[in-house]
């Protein structure tokens, strides 16, 4: 049963996931309009057949805006989940292998860090860093590795006794080889579920920096800075506000179903399958 | 502990170094804008605030100031730091303390009905929701509010602090964030205690369904459930910051992010060190709270 509804999750995800991913690649094919171009005469327009989301304030299609946006949110959740995933994976990995003085540093390292709510930590390191794309990815990559090594440590603690991976020893493997070939693979399940999850988490975000301003910088079309900008015209123009929000919400939406779906699947309670 | 409240201040410290230039120069900046700029008023600063000394001295000096309480002063009021975050604070605690009502009237109820009538309607229409609430961004959500139930409707003012009227809108915002999450623990934790052999024996005894459920389902089922509301109290302080601004919330959060647009970095130091000072200690009372909740883990501790 558990495993019948993961399925239909994953199922789920994966279509709207894979949408996003063909809206993103396929942007200006989709897009009626460039994303960038001014119309003053023709602004804030109220959704019509000719801009299905209406027009901003500077007159630009906001459906074209929407499109090009999914590229931005893409890119980030994708980018900065591989660069956290892969600090927090050889994190965990060595300090759960190695244990001793090397374990207690960097465990103590993720204490400190998880200590500050994420978000502020992201939005400060932004802040002082200066906006712009390659910051934000990076502002948000260092806040989000912590996690990973943490429950990296854990699994590689429980693989590394096994009677396997002696086994693998005694057949006189060396430690780099025990670790990459025969305890990453069994550590993999939770960090691809965490990641799948991660992923939707970064975009939020994202998101929420660039609606303070402190993002990715107007006129890239990015969701947030586009709430941003709209929020001065919530009265006059809610459409503005309406459709950005709308497609942060379903592409979070779609990561968490495949994210749960997957820990349905994966259940990684049921780490006991590991052979012994 | 202490090991994580030095790092936590070290952290704060040294977050000031990663923003391009040198420290007495930005602090100049800051008080006098960029273009009347004097050599002179930056090597002033620089002496005044030691600037010019070894960094593991300037931690130190700053550090014995923070273990005082002495926070520094604003580059942009002059006012004490300290003063300026503790006139901020009551207004986002009552913000988080109103959250969380909100969001445990919402998630509790809803989770232990969904965990009951499990495969039901209204199991599904409650996960879902859950789902729904999780991925939703709390400004959108915030702005969603604001223009269904101030503009359009005119129930509640649009933003800003005063009367009971100004907190519904940001409370809700921020709390059904956090009741999402919630409400899908308490479910399948209720789920896991209501397939426990003490369930089978408290019914054999002939207790009533009532008596089951509260007296002996809920109380277990809430152990992990007190461990998730302490961390989402750090989701509560974040969502604070956006909530705050997206309501012109007079709070910590909103001086937070004043602050960075402002490069007031004395004032950014302060307010980082008490979210994570709060964050820290919210940690430390769930975990007095998990203890006498079950007493199991006293017990393992050898106490």
């Amino acid at each position: 049963m558990h495993t019948e509804t993961g399925n239909k999750a994953v199922v789920g995800g994966l279509i709207v996931v894979l949408l996003l991913a063909g809206v993103a690649v396929s942007a200006p094919l989709l897009a009626p309009g460039d994303p960038g171009r001014q119309n003053l005469v023709l602004n804030l327009i109220k959704p019509c057949w000719e801009y299905p989301f209406g027009t901003d304030e500077l007159g630009r299609c906001i459906f074209s805006r929407v499109v090009y946006g999914t590229r931005v949110s893409l890119t980030i959740g994708v980018v900065v989940t591989a660069i956290s995933g892969l600090i927090g994976v050889f994190t965990g990995l060595i300090a759960g292998y190695f244990g001793g003085l090397l374990d207690e540093i960097l465990m103590r390292t993720v204490d400190v860090l998880l200590a500050f709510p994420g978000l502020v930590l992201a939005l400060v390191l932004a802040g002082l860093l200066g906006p712009g794309l390659p910051n934000v990815i990076l502002a948000l990559a260092l806040v989000g590795w912590m996690g990973y090594a943490r429950v990296v440590r854990g699994a590689v603690m429980a693989v590394k006794v096994k009677e396997f991976v002696a086994g693998v020893r005694a057949l006189g493997a060396g430690d780099w080889y025990i670790l990459v070939r025969h305890i990453l693979p069994n550590v993999l399940a939770p960090v691809i579920v965490m990641a799948t999850l991660g992923i939707g988490h970064v975009i939020l975000n994202a998101a929420a920096l660039s609606f303070l301003g402190l993002g990715v910088q107007p006129p890239t079309p990015e969701w947030g800075a586009m709430l941003n900008g709209g929020r001065s015209y919530l009265r006059t123009a809610p459409h503005l506000t309406v459709f950005p929000g709308l497609a942060i919400m379903v592409t979070v939406l779609g990561f968490n179903f495949l994210g749960d779906g997957l820990r349905d699947v994966l259940d990684p309670r049921s780490q006991a399958k590991i052979p012994d | 502990m202490l090991a994580v409240a030095f790092g936590v201040s070290f952290v704060t410290f040294f977050l000031m170094y990663l923003a391009p230039g040198e420290p007495a120069e930005m602090i100049a900046i800051t008080r006098y804008g960029a273009e009347n700029l004097t050599a002179e008023q930056v090597a002033v600063i620089r002496l005044a605030e030691g600037l010019d000394q070894p960094v593991y001295l300037q931690f130190g000096r700053w550090l014995g100031h923070v273990l005082q309480g002495d926070l520094g002063v604003s580059l942009i009021s002059g006012e004490p730091v300290l003063t300026e975050i503790l006139a901020r604070f009551p207004a986002t605690l009552q913000l988080a303390v109103a959250a969380m009502a909100v969001s445990l009237l919402i998630a509790l109820p809803a989770g232990v009905i969904a965990a009951l009538k499990q495969h039901s309607a209204v199991d599904y229409f409650t996960m879902t929701g859950a789902l729904l609430g999780v991925s939703m961004p709390n400004f959108w959500l915030g702005l969603l509010l604001m223009l269904l139930f101030a503009v359009n409707l005119g129930w509640f003012p649009v933003s800003g602090y005063g009367g009971w009227r100004n907190i519904v809108l940001p409370a809700i915002t921020l709390g059904t964030g956090i009741a999402a999450v919630t409400a899908r623990l308490t479910r399948s934790s209720m789920l896991e205690v209501l397939a426990q052999d003490y369930m089978l024996t408290a019914r054999a005894k002939g207790l009533g369904e009532g008596r089951i459920i509260a007296g002996h389902a809920l109380k277990n089922a809430l152990i992990p459930v007190v461990t998730m509301v302490g961390l989402q109290f750090g989701h509560l302080l974040e969502g604070a910051v956006v909530v705050e601004t997206v309501f012109a919330w007079p709070g910590v959060g909103k001086l937070l992010v004043d602050a960075i647009f402002a490069r007031d970095y004395a004032l950014l130091q302060g307010c980082v060190l008490i979210f994570a000072g709060c964050f820290v200690l919210v940690n430390l009372v769930v975990d007095l709270i998990y203890v006498w909740l079950d007493p199991r883990i006293r017990y393992e501790k050898g106490g």
